[in-house]
């Protein structure tokens, strides 16, 4: 980026946020390289420095922490830009910002968070959230890895894998077990006895550094412990993955209205039978079906948005709800603006090839589909039978 | 209405309790008769905080001090050093 659009940036990060600052930077700095990132498999540090300048590495963070303090709506929307054109590099955001930027804001104590926001707000670490292992996904509350009390701290042993930016990360927030305890570490990547590798040529996020992560007796200080033994899973993993809900909503929506502009923009100029193929009615259903989605699930990320500001009681529900829908259409939408681009669609030429693949994800991650029916269902039984 | 009540009616309005079933007891471990999931942890905690304007402590994040109304009511007691 030009030193003059990053001095644009940071003076109107002064005033207020704009999205439209936002939307500059991506279609400069990410949207041509986008499918570039996919080939190679990685997020060049470049950017991740420019991320970092601009402050999109600490979106959430309050300003005493290098951040720029937005509210959950503006950091949802910030969530979406990027996503619509790299859900990689948007995937940064969801683990750093969201799902251990606000463990740590939420459960760090005031040593703790002085020692690593400030770094994670400027790039200078890189924060992942290592919870799934190898046999453990959905029941994440059995997890195998385990630590045992050690001279002033702990050891870790076990096997991490899935792990989102994991290969690159510098600071990791490790859920491991002892007895029926389940704790939070957070753990620096390159103590003694870690052993990362990238899991290559994965369907999605695959500029994402998605790794398996070895421990083999990882000694981590005692006052790396987030929160309290044994408060792991009912607390952080609780906290993490909220928030992780609560950017996965978002970034469904960004694939689905990215998906749309996208099939909106094919169908004008793509010619069949002597007309455009936007006059074919059956090309139009599946743009009229994609605009209804992209809408309803704006207005319930909007919702959950606001239902956080005021941190209402229901807005971890409202979030699983919008999470729920999102990632769902975000796969319906990006499947037609696939069919609408026909062989097209199948080259990375277009952006929609990476959206489709992408988007399926979202169905699996921070809940699936099914895990979260049965809270939505839970929440329908409770609340609905007056 | 007084804290116990209060309490009491935010846990009963998320349990999925039918008609059929036995009262909540103030000593019902509710986490053990399953009929709260872990979420509902992080909610109430969050309920506390906001209702009765306390902030509960990392080492006051013992699961046991949550798990029944009694519980609740003591670490609240405990916090704010009044019963009403
Ligand atoms: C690209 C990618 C990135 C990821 N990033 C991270 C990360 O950063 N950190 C991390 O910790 N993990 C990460 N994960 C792992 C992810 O969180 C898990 O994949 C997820 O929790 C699901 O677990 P699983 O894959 O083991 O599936 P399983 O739990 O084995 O589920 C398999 C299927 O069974 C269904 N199922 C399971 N239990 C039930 C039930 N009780 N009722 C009905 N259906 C059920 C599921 O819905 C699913 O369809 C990532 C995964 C991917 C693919």
């Amino acid at each position: 980026m030009s030193e003059t659009v990053a001095q644009t940036i940071s003076s109107a990060e002064e005033a207020a946020f704009q999205i439209d600052r936002v939307r500059q930077f991506v279609d400069k700095e990410i949207r041509p390289y986008t499918s570039e990132f996919d080939k190679e498999q990685l997020i060049p540090e470049t950017l991740i420095k420019k991320l970092a300048n601009n402050g999109y590495l600490a979106g959430n963070f309050p300003k005493v922490y290098g951040g720029l303090e937005l509210g959950p709506l503006d950091y949802g929307r910030l969530t979406e830009e990027i996503g619509r054109v790299s859900p990689a590099v948007r995937s940064v955001l969801t683990v750093h910002c969201s799902l251990v930027g606000e463990s740590l804001l939420r459960w760090g104590n005031t040593e703790q968070k002085e020692k690593f926001l400030p770094g994670m707000a400027s790039g200078d670490t890189l924060a992942a959230f290592a919870l799934s292992e190898p046999s453990v996904g959905s029941d994440a509350r059995n997890v195998e890895t385990s630590y045992t009390k050690a001279d002033k701290g702990y050891l870790i042993n076990g096997k991490k894998k899935w792990i989102t930016m994991g290969a690159r990360a510098d600071l990791l927030l490790v859920i491991a077990s002892c007895e029926d305890q389940v704790s939070a570490f957070l753990v620096d990547s390159n103590t003694e006895g870690i052993k990362r590798s990238q899991i290559m040529d994965l369907m999605a996020g695959r500029a994402a550094y998605t790794a398996e992560i070895e421990f083999d007796n990882v000694f981590v200080p005692e006052n790396h412990l987030l929160g309290n033994e044994g408060g792991g899973f009912t607390y952080i993993v609780n906290t993490a993955l909220d928030h992780g809900r609560y950017s996965i909503a978002w970034a469904g929506l960004a694939v689905a209205q990215e998906a749309l502009h996208a099939m909106v923009k094919y169908a004008r100029k793509r010619k069949q039978f002597g007309t455009g193929i936007y006059n074919h009615q059956l090309v139009q259903e599946m743009i009229s079906n994609a605009v209804v989605n992209v809408e309803a699930a704006r207005a319930l990320c909007t919702k959950a948005a606001t239902l956080r500001e005021e941190q209402h009681e229901d807005a971890t529900i409202q979030t699983t709800i919008a999470k729920q829908f999102a990632s769902k259409i975000a796969n319906s939408v990006a499947n037609d603006a696939l069919q609408v681009h026909g062989a097209n669609g199948f080259s990375a030429e277009f952006i929609v090839e990476q959206l489709y693949r992408e988007a399926k994800v979202f169905e699996v991650i921070e809940g699936s589909t099914q895990i979260l029916q049965q809270v939505i269902a839970r929440h329908g039984l409770t609340r609905f039978h007056k | 209405m007084n804290q116990k009540e209060q309490v009491r009616q935010f846990i009963e309005s998320n349990l999925i309790v039918f008609e059929d079933e036995a009262d909540l007891k103030d000593d019902d471990n509710i986490f053990q008769l399953g009929y709260v999931n872990s979420l509902f942890a992080m909610k109430l905690l969050n309920y506390i905080e906001s209702e009765f304007n306390v902030k509960i402590e990392t080492d006051e994040m013992d699961i046991k001090n949550f798990s029944s109304i009694n519980n609740i009511i003591a670490l609240l007691d405990r916090k704010l050093g009044v019963t009403e």
